[in-house]
C-alpha cells in the first residue's frame, strides 16, 4: 500500500506545471475564444507535445512516454489548472494512446503538436474542439473510429464556455478509420475521458479556490481584508474541503485503471461525481466571494468557471455517474419481496 | 501508487477477522454510556486485551502488537465491520496515550500505558469548563504549587467529561500561572477522580444516556510527578492531542465504510428500494470511500515521516458532516419507523455531536481557512 504519485509520474506534471506557468496565462485562454487568436494556443500544446504529453500514454515504441493511467491525475490536474484550452482528456487520455494501439499515421502529427485530435463518446453531443480539431475519434455503434476534418461536417455551437469550440459533428458511419471495437474497448475509452476530465476539474478548482484566496486577502471593506470575515473563510474553507477531497478519489481511479482493478469503473464513476461537484462548489464560491467584480468578464475568474461548468457536465455529468454506481452496487432494481 | 496490501498485511487481516469473529458478542451490549452498559464494555475490553487486541500499534511491552499503522487501519476496518462494541476505552488510549508517548517520563509511561491498555484505569478528558469551550484557552481551573507536599493543589469545575461518571482518571488542562497570558500559563494535569476534593456528577446527554459528567475538584492534591510535559507547557502538549482527536485516530474510516454498507443493505431491503432517496444514499457510499482515500493518502504521508498538522482540521469537516447526512438519509429511507427506537435513530442522535466534539466545525473551518488557505486571522 503506498498512496503517492509515482516520482517519474510526478517529474511530468511538475515539468508541465513549469512550462504552463510560464506560458499559459489567462491571455492564451483568452486567445481561445471565438475571434481569439487560436495559433497562440497551439503554440503552447506544440510545446507541451515537446515534452511528451499527447503520447503519456503511448508506448514508447511508438515515440510516446509509455506511462500508464496513474500519470494522468496529476498531469491532467495541471493542465486543468492552467485553464488553457486544449483537448486534453481527448488528446491525452482518448485519443492519442487508440490511434498508437490501431497504428494510425496521424499519430506522429498529435504527438508533435501539429494535428489537433478531439474525441467524443457521446454520439449526438456536441463535440469539443469541433471547429478547431484536425482529427476526431467518434464513436458510432459499438466502434470508435478516427475522421479527418474533411471527412466531417462541424456545425458550431455556442458554449457557456467560448473557448471549448464545441461543433455538432456529423461523419459518415463507415468512413474514417477503425480505431477500436466492442464494448470492452469503447468503455475503457470511455474511462479514459471520464478519467482525465476529473483530473481536470480538480485542478480548476484548486485554481479557483487560489484565486480567491488571493483576492479576499487584498480587498478591504469595513477597513479590514474581507477575507478575515468568517462567513468569507468558512464558505471557501468548504470549497477547498470538497476539492482535497475530490483529489485522492481522482488518484485511486488512475491506479484502479492501470492496475486493471475490476472496481475501475466504479472508483472512475466516483472520481468524475466527486471531482464535478467540487469544481462547481468551487467556482460559485469563487464568484460570490469575489463579490461584482466576479460577475464580470474582463476578471479573468469566469474563464476558470465556465470551464469548470462545461468539464462537470462532459463525459457524464454526476447525476449521470451515480446513477452508473447505482447500478454497480444494485440499487437500481425495485418490486423484490 | 499501490493500493493493494503486502501478505504480512492480509495475514493480519486474515487473524483479526477470525478472532473478532469468534469472539465479537452475538448480541449488542447495552450502551457504553450507561452505567450497566460501561460494566458490560470493559469485560469487552479485558477480552480484547488479553488476546492482544486492546492497543494493536502500541510496542509490545506495554501489551501492543508493535503494528503499523497500515496494520492499526485494517484493524479498525475488521473492528467496524465484525459490528464490535464501541471503546469505552478510547478517550485514554486515542487521545491521552498518543501524549504520554511523546511527552511522558519513562516512569509514567510504565505506570500509565499498561493499566490503560489492560482497561484497570478509565481515562476522561477534562478540558471543557462552563466558561471555555471553543476557547479552551479560557479556562479558569486553577492550580496552585504547594512547595511542602511537593505538588499542586487542583481547583476549578470541567465539563462535558464523556463517561465521567464511570471512568477512574481524568486528563485535563489547569492554570498554573494567573499572571500570564492566555495560551501560556496552562499545564497538563492527570488525576485519579477518587482523589479527596473531587466530586462528579453525571448527566444526561441529548440521546438520553449519562454520557456526560461534570467534575468538580476543590483543593485537590496532585504530586508532581502527575504533571505530564512540563508546567506551564500545556497547550502545546494539549494541541498533540487535538490532532487525533480531530483526524484519523478517533475517527478510522473504517467506521464510515461499514455505516455505508448497512446504508445499502437498507435501502436493498425495502421493497421499492431506495426509490426517490436513490442519489443520497450513493452519495453517502460515495463519501465513505472519499473519506478512505483521503485517509490512505495521509497514512502514507504519515508512514513517510509528513505528518498531518492542522489537515486533521479537514478529516474531523469531512467526516462528522459525512455521519449526519449518511443517518439521515437511513432515516429517510425508513419513513414513519424513523422515529422508532432503532440503530438508526440511536446512531443519527449521536450523529450530531460529531460537528460539536473534538472542536466545534465553526472552529474547524477557521483552521481550514487560516492554516491551510493563509486568509487573515481578523
Amino acid at each position: 500500500m503506498r498512496f503517492s504519485t509515482a516520482e517519474n509520474d510526478a517529474a511530468l506534471a511538475g515539468a508541465v506545471a513549469d512550462l504552463l506557468a510560464k506560458e499559459a496565462g489567462p491571455e492564451e485562454i483568452r486567445a481561445g475564444w471565438p475571434g481569439g487568436r487560436s495559433e497562440r494556443v497551439d503554440a503552447v500544446w506544440r510545446k507541451l507535445a515537446g515534452v511528451g504529453v499527447a503520447g503519456t500514454l503511448v508506448p514508447e515504441a511508438d515515440d510516446g512516454l509509455g506511462l500508464d493511467e496513474n500519470a494522468l491525475p496529476p498531469l491532467l490536474t495541471e493542465l486543468g489548472r492552467s485553464g488553457l484550452p486544449v483537448p486534453a482528456a481527448e488528446t491525452v487520455a482518448v485519443g492519442a494512446p487508440l490511434l498508437a494501439a490501431a497504428g494510425a499515421p496521424q499519430l506522429a502529427g498529435v504527438l508533435a503538436g501539429d494535428l489537433l485530435l478531439t474525441a467524443s463518446a457521446d454520439p449526438g453531443a456536441p463535440v469539443p474542439f469541433g471547429t478547431r480539431a484536425d482529427l476526431f475519434v467518434l464513436r458510432t455503434g459499438e466502434q470508435l473510429r478516427l475522421y479527418g476534418r474533411d471527412e466531417v461536417d462541424a456545425e458550431p455551437v455556442g458554449s457557456a464556455d467560448g473557448s471549448r469550440a464545441l461543433a455538432r459533428v456529423t461523419a459518415p458511419p463507415g468512413g474514417g478509420l477503425l480505431l477500436a471495437e466492442g464494448p470492452d474497448a469503447v468503455a475503457a475509452a470511455w474511462r479514459h475521458g471520464v478519467l482525465g476530465t476529473a483530473a481536470l476539474l480538480v485542478g480548476l478548482g484548486e485554481r479557483m479556490v487560489e484565486l480567491t484566496v488571493a483576492y479576499v486577502a487584498e480587498r478591504h471593506q469595513f477597513g479590514v481584508p474581507v477575507g478575515s470575515f468568517q462567513a468569507v473563510k468558512h464558505a471557501l474553507a468548504d470549497a477547498e474541503l470538497a476539492v482535497r477531497f475530490a483529489r485522492p478519489a481522482v488518484m485511486a481511479a488512475g491506479w484502479a485503471q492501470a492496475a486493471g482493478d475490476p472496481g475501475a469503473a466504479v472508483r472512475t464513476s466516483m472520481a468524475k461525481v466527486l471531482a464535478s461537484d467540487a469544481a462547481r462548489l468551487a467556482a460559485r464560491t469563487a464568484i460570490q466571494c469575489h463579490g461584482a467584480i466576479g460577475y464580470t468578464t474582463e476578471y479573468d475568474l469566469h474563464l476558470y468557471a465556465k470551464r469548470a461548468w462545461a468539464l462537470a457536465a462532459a463525459w457524464g455529468g454526476p447525476s449521470d455517474h451515480r446513477e452508473l454506481i447505482a447500478r454497480e452496487l444494485d440499487l437500481t432494481r425495485v418490486g423484490r419481496a | 501508487m499501490d493500493l493493494t496490501w503486502s501478505p504480512e498485511d492480509e495475514a493480519f487481516r486474515a487473524e483479526a477477522r477470525a478472532w473478532l469473529e469468534a469472539n465479537v458478542p452475538r448480541r449488542p451490549l447495552p450502551s457504553g454510556d450507561t452505567r450497566e452498559g460501561f460494566a458490560a464494555h470493559l469485560e469487552w475490553e479485558r477480552t480484547l486485551f488479553d488476546a492482544r487486541w486492546a492497543v494493536v500499534s502500541w510496542p509490545e511491552e506495554y501489551g501492543g502488537r508493535d503494528a503499523s499503522i497500515w496494520q492499526w487501519l485494517i484493524f479498525e476496518e475488521e473492528y467496524y465491520r465484525a459490528g464490535a462494541p464501541q471503546r469505552v476505552t478510547q478517550n485514554g488510549i486515542f487521545l491521552l496515550a498518543p501524549t504520554v508517548f511523546e511527552f511522558g517520563t519513562p516512569e509514567q509511561q510504565r505506570r500509565i500505558l499498561p493499566r490503560m491498555a489492560a482497561a484497570r484505569d478509565l481515562w476522561a478528558q477534562g478540558w471543557s469548563e462552563p466558561g471555555a469551550g471553543s476557547d479552551l484557552a479560557g479556562i479558569r481551573s486553577r492550580a496552585v504549587r504547594d512547595e511542602a507536599a511537593g505538588g499542586w493543589r487542583l481547583t476549578g469545575q470541567k465539563t462535558w467529561t464523556t463517561r465521567g461518571a464511570f471512568c477512574t482518571h481524568l486528563f485535563g488542562l489547569f492554570r498554573t500561572d494567573p499572571e500570564a497570558q492566555r495560551h501560556r500559563g496552562l499545564t497538563y494535569f492527570l488525576v485519579p477522580l477518587d482523589a479527596p476534593g473531587v466530586t462528579v456528577r453525571g448527566f444526561e446527554r441529548l440521546d438520553g444516556d449519562e454520557g456526560f459528567a461534570e467534575v468538580f475538584l476543590d483543593d485537590v492534591f496532585v504530586p508532581d510527578t502527575d504533571v505530564l510535559g512540563g508546567v506551564d507547557r500545556g497547550w502545546s502538549v494539549a494541541m498533540a492531542t487535538t490532532g487525533s482527536e480531530r483526524g484519523l485516530t478517533l475517527r478510522s474510516p473504517g467506521r464510515f465504510l461499514t455505516a455505508a454498507e448497512r446504508l445499502l443493505d437498507l435501502a436493498r431491503s425495502l421493497p421499492d428500494g431506495p426509490g426517490a432517496h436513490r442519489d443520497r444514499v450513493v452519495q453517502s457510499w460515495i463519501d465513505a470511500q472519499a473519506y478512505q482515500l483521503f485517509t490512505l493518502e495521509q497514512v502514507t504521508a504519515l508512514a513517510e515521516g509528513r505528518p498531518a498538522g492542522a489537515e486533521s482540521s479537514l478529516n474531523k469537516l469531512f467526516w462528522s458532516e459525512l455521519d449526519i447526512r449518511l443517518h439521515e438519509t437511513a432515516l429517510d429511507l425508513l419513513g414513519p419507523a424513523a422515529e422508532t427506537d432503532g440503530p438508526w435513530s440511536k446512531g443519527f442522535l449521536f450523529s450530531l455531536a460529531g460537528p460539536i466534539y473534538a472542536g466545534t466545525n465553526e472552529i474547524q473551518r477557521n483552521i481550514v481557512a487560516e492554516r491551510l488557505l493563509g486568509l487573515p486571522r481578523r
